[in-house]
């Protein structure tokens, strides 16, 4: 039993045989930004992706608000509060961002409350409401993505590398949306390469190598640890 | 320099068609298993292939046929007409039209409405699975011959009678729907197609050797058309009264496909108006998301083995209730009426109207029943000319004569 908000305990997880995890552990509070850094491959999507059960986790606890999740189908804990903005945005092209968004907030009984606030945080979905989403430029498809999330009203938001193959420019727009998101008493969980932008922002931070967690520390402490600057923000 | 070109061209397939006419029309069989030759003939024919092939290679690099065949194929940028779903009176006039239509017709021009109708029915549940959903079934007619054997069958065994059949057969093919489903539950693309060509061929396979229960090839005597125990055939048959003798009207076969046809039209209409309604709900939108992307929608709460099944059985059930159609106004059934062809010229009804596109598909099945009937004339040459026009259709319009309209979201800000 956790009491914590949100935690991992032990985890492992595995590709049928292929091991990704590694008694993985982690901690979340309330209203926290936390997130979490790792190279290429080292099983930072596979984590969020056990977290949402596929691929289930083979060993270890996931308990959110105390109770354990480890076993429960995919779309469930989707409707537990918990909302995943996945990597490379996966948002539905042929349909409108109104239809996208219609999507998110499908269990909610707050859609249309909540749809003029996500209209009014992202203005850009407003001006192309009714347009077909593959026809958005990638930064308005991650907006896209980060609002369709928010639609279920969730109590904890997973991202999972929103700054994937966007300009520098709307990294930035970006993190600045996500910081104004958790001043709003959103609870964040991120996962990013770009570790400098991820720090900046983060309350607590963790580091992924190999499936293991190798470091963890309030985001300041991880921008200052001279392993984590050699190894993830390019200086010396 | 394009008169070279053209000149090679020419020449190139000139020699192509001398190899090929030379055996084909150069040696002309005589009586006592003899040969004669005929020399002229093949090489005139290759002539007249290579002055074609001239003229076309040439014209076709001229600046102005350059422009048009870039015209062509840029067409899908240009704005086009759209048919506007708020033209409440263009609807009402073509439901009156549709109403009228069948006291216009002869019995053979009945007959191919009403087959055009089922066609356009089968069209709209293929649609769901396909366009919708986009789970590509390639054995929907199994779905069809269930509900024309749950009528035909229900009537020899448990006197089932024509409005009882409808919602029985719903439920039975919609029941099979589910039963496809489940296995294929984890298949994409191909692998879904093979199966489900499969499942309609066990279907086929079973009613034509289960020889004890459905007459295997002989076929099945479909119960004669009842509505209020009034009966359409010239002398009552099942205990009924002849609709003609209680009207004190003269016996005319033209009754029977009035009435089917009026039921199935309304039937038709009627499931247009919920396909419609369908599409803005939220099964609707989830089978469309499905289709766009299933992991996104696992990780929106979507449980993607009831939105694949609800598909399933959802097509399905359109499917049976044609299936019933088509028994009644068929009077008998047998297995050859649901081979793969069935299968191919629905999906072909549904990609050509435009994937999920019901107007489409409405307009798709009208033509593509209509067009085997005009083309009778050329009986011999109708699959081909059947085959050049989907491929027109296909240079013209790759989306389908209409391709969806996304529809506004009434929450709107």
């Amino acid at each position: 039993m956790d009491k914590s908000f949100f935690s991992l305990q032990e985890v492992e997880s595995s590709y049928g045989r292929l091991p990704v995890l590694h008694k993985v552990s982690l901690q979340v509070q309330q209203g926290e930004i936390v997130t979490l850094i790792g190279a290429n491959g080292a099983g930072k999507t596979s984590l969020l992706m056990t977290i949402f059960g596929n691929p289930r986790a083979t060993h270890g606890h996931i308990y959110w608000q105390g109770k354990d999740i480890a076993h429960l189908p995919t779309h469930h804990i989707a409707g537990l509060g918990i909302a995943l903005v996945p990597e490379g945005r996966r948002i539905f092209p042929a349909m409108t961002v109104a239809e996208n968004l219609a999507m998110g907030g499908r269990n909610s009984v707050y859609a249309s409350v909540d749809l003029e606030k996500i209209l009014e945080m992202f203005p850009r979905l407003k001006e192309r409401f009714k347009q077909r989403a593959g026809t958005l430029s990638g930064g308005e498809q991650q907006m896209l993505a980060i609002g369709r999330a928010l639609m279920s009203r969730p109590q904890l938001l997973l991202l999972d590398e929103p700054s994937l193959g966007l300009a520098p420019l709307i990294v930035k727009q970006l993190f600045e949306i996500l910081e104004e998101i958790a001043k709003q008493g959103m609870t964040i969980f991120l996962v990013e390469q770009n570790a400098n932008h991820a720090l900046k922002l983060a309350d607590r931070a963790y580091v992924l190598v190999n499936g293991q967690i190798e470091l963890s520390g309030t985001g300041a402490e991880l921008l200052d640890n001279p392993e984590v600057k050699r190894a993830y923000l390019g200086s010396l | 320099m394009h008169l070279k070109h053209a000149l090679k061209d020419a020449l190139l397939v000139g020699v192509l068609a001398l190899l090929l006419f030379l055996p084909m029309t150069g040696i002309a069989l005589a009586e006592n298993y003899s040969f004669n030759a005929r020399l002229h003939v093949p090489f005139l024919l290759a002539g007249m292939v290579m002055l074609g092939r001239f003229i076309f290679s040439y014209a076709l690099h001229t600046y102005h046929s350059r422009q048009w065949v870039k015209r062509l194929i840029h067409r899908e940028d240009r704005p086009r007409f759209i048919l506007r779903p708020q033209r409440h009176w263009i609807l009402l006039i073509l439901f009156i039209f549709g109403l009228v239509l069948p006291f216009t017709l002869s019995n053979y021009g009945l007959n191919t409405a009403i087959l055009a109708l089922i066609y356009v029915l089968l069209g709209l549940g293929l649609n769901i699975v396909v366009g919708l959903a986009g789970l590509l079934d390639l054995g929907f007619v199994a779905f069809y011959a269930v509900g024309a054997y749950t009528f035909a069958l229900g009537g020899q065994y448990f006197g089932l009678g024509f409005w009882g059949a409808i919602p029985v057969a719903a439920a039975i093919a919609a029941l099979c729907g589910v039963l496809l489903g489940f296995p294929v539950l984890r298949l994409h693309g191909d692998y879904l197609a093979i199966v489900t060509l499969g499942f309609g061929e066990i279907i086929r396979l079973i009613l034509t050797n289960w020889i004890e229960v459905t007459g295997g090839p002989n076929g099945v005597q479909v119960p004669t058309l009842q509505v209020f125990g009034f009966e359409f055939t010239r002398i009552a048959k099942a205990g009924g009264v002849p609709i003609h003798e209680y009207l004190g009207v003269a016996y005319s076969t033209a009754y029977r496909y009035w009435f089917l046809y009026l039921v199935l039209f309304l039937v038709v209409c009627a499931m247009i108006f919920v396909l419609n309604r369908l599409r803005s709900l939220p099964i609707g939108r989830a089978w469309e998301a499905l289709r766009e992307d299933e992991i996104a929608c696992r990780s929106l709460g979507i449980n993607p083995v009831t939105v694949k099944l609800s598909a399933f059985s959802m097509g399905a059930m359109v499917g049976g209730v044609a299936g019933v159609f088509f028994a009644a106004q068929q009077g008998f059934i047998n297995p050859t009426s649901f081979t793969f062809f069935e299968s191919a010229l629905i999906l072909a009804i549904v990609v050509l109207g435009g994937m999920g596109s019901t107007l489409g598909v409405v307009l798709a099945a009208i033509v593509l029943t209509l067009l085997p009937e005009v083309l009778r004339e050329f009986s011999q040459y109708r699959i081909v000319l059947f085959g050049g026009l989907m491929v027109l259709m296909m240079v013209w319009r790759p989306r389908g004569f209409i391709s969806l309209q996304r529809r506004q979201f009434e929450g709107a800000a």
